[in-house]
């Protein structure tokens, strides 16, 4: 039963660390290429709370608050640079952190900090938790899209000069975003921190950048329900090739090139198309029926 | 004489980094994909060299081959993955070439094994006394290599019927197809001379260190893309000078900065610094 749970945590973690980034780049538009970071930023500031002996919830907040404060600096980044300048400016950020983390001791450097203590839940407890935070924001991003702000996020990453021209200021939006995408980025790395209880400066590197970039980009980019499964999925996806241990990341990325390079719209694109060919068939079969008739 | 020796070091890693980056910023000029899969090409550069050199000894024939190799994968690569997909939004290019270049890195690792091979007799051995400095043979090649190489290209894009298809095929792909230009040519040209390009900078990269491995082009992967970035994306003139600047700067950095930051984190700091302060690069046009 052990293995489930950790199997399911690991899973929820992914999910709300997918969806925080899926704020950010499915609903609002703007690439975040190092979203890694925020994940570490949380993470060592709870971890370095949780080993002074502070509680564990009460160290989630902080950690929201450092990942919020970077993500604010890099939402003001992303008002100076556009598109693929973006994409590269927040790459840089993800290996900057990796970079600062590695030379200071006081973060455990290169060896990373081990020995985190419990967060204080059963096994079982801090699923239910991890859950809970999870299917919130879930909620909380499916309100925000179909909100006002919602559909200003939606024309931002359509168009962002016809935005503007239409009188909003689009500057505050993308900021918010950034805030509120890295800040449950940030909880996300505390949750992770306390599951693992070991992080280091590898866990948070370019690949974590781009295998959750992978998993909002696979399911779709924007549907809140089409993330949530393929994050859940994909996360569990190296403990099931486990058995082709050295193939794995030869089948991980030959499964994101393949999914690119035939069916970019993610699987909710695909399901989407399905769905109107089905219609499309269906208003066919209803036109020969009535000429037969 | 610290001082001037870092300075030479800086411009003989500012030469790799143009031969690498020039591609890029060529694919990226020619096309808007960032190319981040470029890196495996260089990566495979450095094997085809130090095997071909083992095998029969000829330093130069390596190169050539190397070239001639890597510069047909690079056609390979914008047939069957770019071609497809380049009218998709930019990030579809981008994770696309990503994941290729993950898995290039894992198939030459399962081929060439995890731990890397080197030269059993390296070529090109031997230092030089320059002005009191105490400099590697190999290091003055490179730099004369680059530069031999960049006045070849220049002649090429200036003087040659080829190079004028080229640059017209960049400042305006549809006028140029009006002219007769076969853009389809001037993009496979394109990623031949790219690729070439970084083969050999993996070549050279290979004889520096004496050894290649398969996760060699990690770092200049994400490098690349920060000074291409730095340099005004697509501009070649601005690539170069960016290669240079942080080949210098990383080479003093890692002597003043070693303490807080790493020698790779060093290119992203500049990158951020000079992109708030110029958003489109060194040389970008605003």
């Amino acid at each position: 039963m052990d293995y489930e749970i950790t199997l399911l945590t690991t899973m929820s973690i992914s999910i709300l660390f997918a969806l925080a980034l899926n704020f950010v780049t499915g609903l609002c538009g703007q690439i975040s290429l190092g979203h890694a970071a925020f994940l570490g930023a949380g993470a060592y500031t709870s971890a370095m709370m949780t080993k002074a002996s502070y509680p564990f919830l009460l160290t989630l907040p902080f950690a929201a608050l450092t990942s919020g404060i970077l993500g604010f600096f890099i939402g003001l980044c992303s008002l100076r640079v556009r598109h693929d300048f973006l994409a590269i400016t927040t790459m840089g950020v993800g290996f900057l952190f990796v970079g600062v983390v590695r030379q200071q001791d006081f973060l455990g450097g290169e060896v990373g900090i081990s020995g985190i203590p419990s967060p204080g839940f059963s096994r079982f407890g801090f699923l239910i938790f991890c859950l809970f935070l999870a299917s919130l924001f879930a909620f909380f991003s499916l309100r925000i899209k179909k909100s006002w702000m919602g559909k200003v996020f939606e024309s931002i990453s359509d168009d962002e000069d016809v935005t503007r021209s239409l009188g909003i200021n689009v500057s505050h939006y993308k900021i918010f975003a950034f805030v509120i995408g890295t800040s449950v980025a940030g909880i996300a790395g505390a949750l992770y921190a306390h599951h693992l209880r070991f992080i280091g400066p590898d866990s948070f590197g370019f690949v974590e950048s781009v295998s959750v970039l992978a998993m909002v980009i696979i399911g779709g980019v924007g549907s809140v329900w089409a993330v949530s499964i393929t994050a859940a999925f994909l996360s569990v996806l190296p403990m099931v090739f486990q058995f082709v241990d050295d193939y794995k990341l030869l089948f991980y990325s030959a499964l994101l090139f393949f999914m690119m390079r035939f069916s970019p719209e993610g699987l909710y694109g695909l399901v989407e198309k399905i769905k109107k060919n089905r219609k499309i068939k269906l208003a066919k079969d209803n036109k020969n029926e009535q000429k037969a008739s | 004489m610290l001082y001037l020796e870092l300075l030479i070091q800086g411009i003989v890693q500012g030469s790799l980094y143009g031969l690498m980056t020039l591609g890029l910023t060529l694919v990226y000029g020619l096309l808007r994909v960032l190319h981040v899969a470029h890196a495996g090409l260089f990566t495979l550069g450095g094997y085809i060299g130090v095997l071909v050199t083992n095998q029969t000894g000829s330093f130069g024939l390596a190169i050539l081959l190397a070239m001639i190799i890597v510069g047909i994968c690079g056609m390979g690569i914008y047939k069957f993955a770019y071609e497809p997909i380049l009218k998709r939004p930019p990030f579809v290019t981008l994770i696309a070439s990503i994941a290729l270049f993950i898995a290039m890195e894992e198939i030459f690792r399962i081929i060439f094994g995890p731990y890397g091979i080197s030269y059993i007799n390296p070529p090109l051995a031997g230092n030089l006394n320059f002005f009191g400095m105490n400099l590697k043979i190999g290091e003055v090649v490179v730099i004369l290599f680059s530069l031999v190489m960049l006045l070849f290209l220049s002649w090429l894009s200036n003087h040659t019927r080829t190079g004028v298809a080229w640059r017209a095929t960049v400042s305006d792909p549809d006028m140029a197809q009006a002219f007769g230009i076969n853009k389809n040519k001037v993009r496979y040209l394109n990623f031949f001379v790219g690729s070439a390009l970084t083969a050999t900078a993996g070549v050279f990269v290979a004889l520096l260190n004496n050894l290649v491995e398969p996760t060699m082009g990690a770092v200049p992967s994400y490098k690349g893309l920060a000074i291409i970035v730095l340099g005004g994306l697509g501009n070649i003139r601005g690539t170069l000078i960016a290669s240079l600047l942080l080949g210098v700067v990383e080479s003093y950095g890692t002597i003043y900065l070693g303490k807080i930051l790493d020698r790779d984190a060093i290119a992203f700091g500049l990158l951020i610094i000079i992109l708030m302060v110029r958003p489109k690069g060194i040389m970008g046009e605003n």
